[in-house]
């Protein structure tokens, strides 16, 4: 039962992860794919926050009276890999336009099959 | 003053130059800019290579932020030369750019296409110069989301599902990588590769180590196309235009072998992956990646499809040295690193200037291509023989030096892998030298109609491709610049070896 509280953060970001992955790679759809990888992406961005938590650490914010600090580092590192996210995100949906534009469809099979006819 | 920033304005030079370039107006004065920016990071990059090997290591502290807590570019003889290696295939790629280019992407892009370009550039080369591992995670980013919208360019429409199925592939290989610096971050509180090497060893039984190695080697392993992880690169590499596959095939993959080695040789150490089955499972996946890879390249109706296939196979040669972790190994990779960016680049270069006079990389195009275009069938055949590793051209290097190394370790079975690889490529170079020089070009009575109208590529396309040609035969008879680099390399990548 420790196991399982005391670690909840953990658990929760493996089971966001898996789900994330698991739509990445079960689903056809272009558009859905492109969901599961920000799921998968957004665990991540959670597992760096939360080994960020310093046990009844206060915010960063330089107080009086205040000696124990959260480390802020990993927010830090997290804003620029949220940056990379939306990069990706808004690159990944410019190529799915395309996609639809080329090919009138945004299903991975009937994509293949088209490929295929040619 | 230049020198002392030299590390930095390697990197910022092209990240500069991409905006301006963006929003330059009318081609050629976008590509003039480019290639300009690109040989002055060349002739920076000469520099770095020179002061590193006479002077040792030299640190740049990023904005004055004294190291682990600042970014640190930590350059030894090994990131000098990666870096060296991606400048020289761009400055020699951007002037055998312009007229492909324009055959190729549609007008108004071409400013774009430059930028992206020099973005990935840019990414490429913060890479190899960067010593914070997080900062690594930024610029593979920087050169990934470049690099997908750079193949998105191709002419036919394939070019967008590939550039969709390599974005879905490195994203996941980028964001497994974050996972493992995220780990390592929570057991050391570091980021700096340097810092962390010396904090790592005494936390090597926890697993929390263990899945942050797995998870880095697995999302590099995405990254650099190894057996069977390599799903993407065939399609991206067949469908990009062709200075991209070029530019991506000599660099790209090179950049992220470095990038294993720096990881497993400079922040774990050879310890960790000794102590698991990792160099085993990478012997295995290497001996399987050659030979599935070289077959399936016979069967390729496409000569850039066969190519890419051949890519595989090669980066399965890189990983074998890895996997036997001696110095002889190390330097067979970093020499391979170094000779296959050559032989790649030639070869997609001679394709690519083939592709423009016929417009189409389907080997039943090129018949009888030979002939009529005699410089750039000698290139592709200088350049196979290099691929097969012919005595006298870069390629048998390598390779020597790869057999050398699976022979100090006694191991036989790959010994004979590496030699039957070889001869696979023999089929696959003879196939392109086949349907070029020995099938006729029309089959249906149609003599020399078609025939004569294909001339001789431009000479903008020829040079770069001659002179990467000229590099190989160069590079096989003088080893100095390669292999005394690279066993400097290795010796900085490894600090306490003698051997």
């Amino acid at each position: 039962m420790e196991l399982i509280l005391g670690h909840y953060n953990y658990w929760l970001v493996i089971i966001i992860m898996m789900t994330g992955f698991y739509t990445v790679i079960s689903r056809g759809n272009l558009i859905k794919k492109i969901v599961g990888l920000n799921i998968f992406q957004v665990s991540v961005f959670l597992l760096y926050i939360s080994i960020g938590n310093v046990k009844d650490g206060a915010a960063p914010i330089l107080e009086e009276g205040v000696s124990i600090y959260s480390n802020p580092l990993p927010h830090v590192l997290i804003l620029t890999a949220i940056v990379v996210g939306v990069a990706t995100t808004a690159l990944g949906l410019a190529l799915v336009v395309r996609i639809k534009e080329a090919y009138g469809t945004i299903e991975e099979e009937d994509i293949h099959k088209q490929d295929q006819s040619l | 003053m230049i020198e002392s920033h030299l590390s930095l304005f390697i990197v910022v030079l092209p990240l500069l130059a991409a905006p301006v370039v963006a929003v330059l107006p009318g081609a050629r004065l976008a590509w003039a800019l480019s290639t300009l920016t690109s040989w002055i990071v060349f002739v920076f990059a000469c520099w770095q290579l020179i002061n590193v090997i006479a002077g040792g290591v030299v640190s740049y502290e990023m904005g004055g932020w004294a190291p682990p807590w600042g970014i640190e570019y930590r350059i030894d003889t090994a990131n000098a030369l990666v870096a060296l290696i991606v400048t020289a295939i761009a400055a020699v790629t951007l002037p055998y750019a312009l007229q492909s280019v324009i055959s190729e992407i549609p007008e108004k892009q071409h400013s774009l296409f430059y930028a992206a370009f020099l973005l990935c550039l840019t990414g490429l080369l913060g890479i190899t110069q960067t010593g914070d591992i997080f900062n690594l995670f930024v610029f593979l980013e920087i050169s990934s989301l470049s690099s997908y919208a750079l193949i998105s360019l191709g002419k036919k429409r394939q070019a967008l599902t590939a550039a969709y199925q390599y974005l879905i592939m490195g994203t996941i290989g980028a964001t497994f990588f974050l996972i493992g610096v995220g780990l390592l971050y929570a057991m050391t509180g570091t980021l700096n590769m340097a810092d962390l090497s010396q904090r790592l060893p005494a936390l090597f039984e926890h697993r929390t180590i263990h899945t942050a190695f797995a998870f880095i080697m697995v999302g590099f392993a995405l990254k650099l196309a190894l057996f069977p992880l390599h799903l993407w690169l065939p399609n991206a590499y067949t469908y990009a235009p062709s200075v991209v596959t070029v530019f991506l095939a000599a660099t790209a993959t090179k950049v992220a072998v470095y990038v294993m080695l720096r990881i497993i040789f400079s922040v774990f150490g050879f310890s960790m992956i000794a102590s698991t089955p990792t160099d085993e499972l990478f012997l295995l996946l290497c001996v399987i990646g050659i030979l599935m890879a070289s077959f399936y390249a016979i069967y390729q109706k496409d000569s850039k499809r066969l190519l890419a296939y051949s890519s595989v196979a090669q980066i399965g040669y890189m990983m074998l040295g890895i996997g036997f972790g001696s110095m002889l190994g190390l330097t067979a990779t970093l020499v391979h690193l170094f000779n296959h960016a050559l032989m790649k680049g030639a070869l997609f270069m001679a394709i690519g200037a083939l592709v423009y006079r016929v417009s189409s990389s389907r080997l039943e195009n090129f018949a009888g291509l030979g002939k009529q275009m005699p410089w750039t069938f000698a290139a592709i055949v200088i350049g196979g023989l290099s691929l097969i590793g012919v005595p006298g051209t870069a390629g048998f290097i390598s390779k020597w030096y790869l057999v050398l190394a699976a022979i100090e370790k006694q191991n036989w079975f790959i010994v004979i892998v590496i030699l039957l690889g070889s001869l696979l490529a023999v089929i696959y170079v003879w196939k392109l030298v086949e349907v070029m020089y020995f099938k006729c070009s029309s089959e249906q009575d149609q003599p020399a109609s078609q025939a004569t109208l294909v001339k001789e590529a431009p000479l903008m396309l020829l040079i770069p491709t001659w002179v990467l040609v000229l590099a190989n035969i160069y590079f096989g008879f003088s080893t100095e610049l390669t292999v005394g680099v690279a066993q400097q390399a290795v010796s900085s990548l490894i600090p306490g070896a003698h051997e």
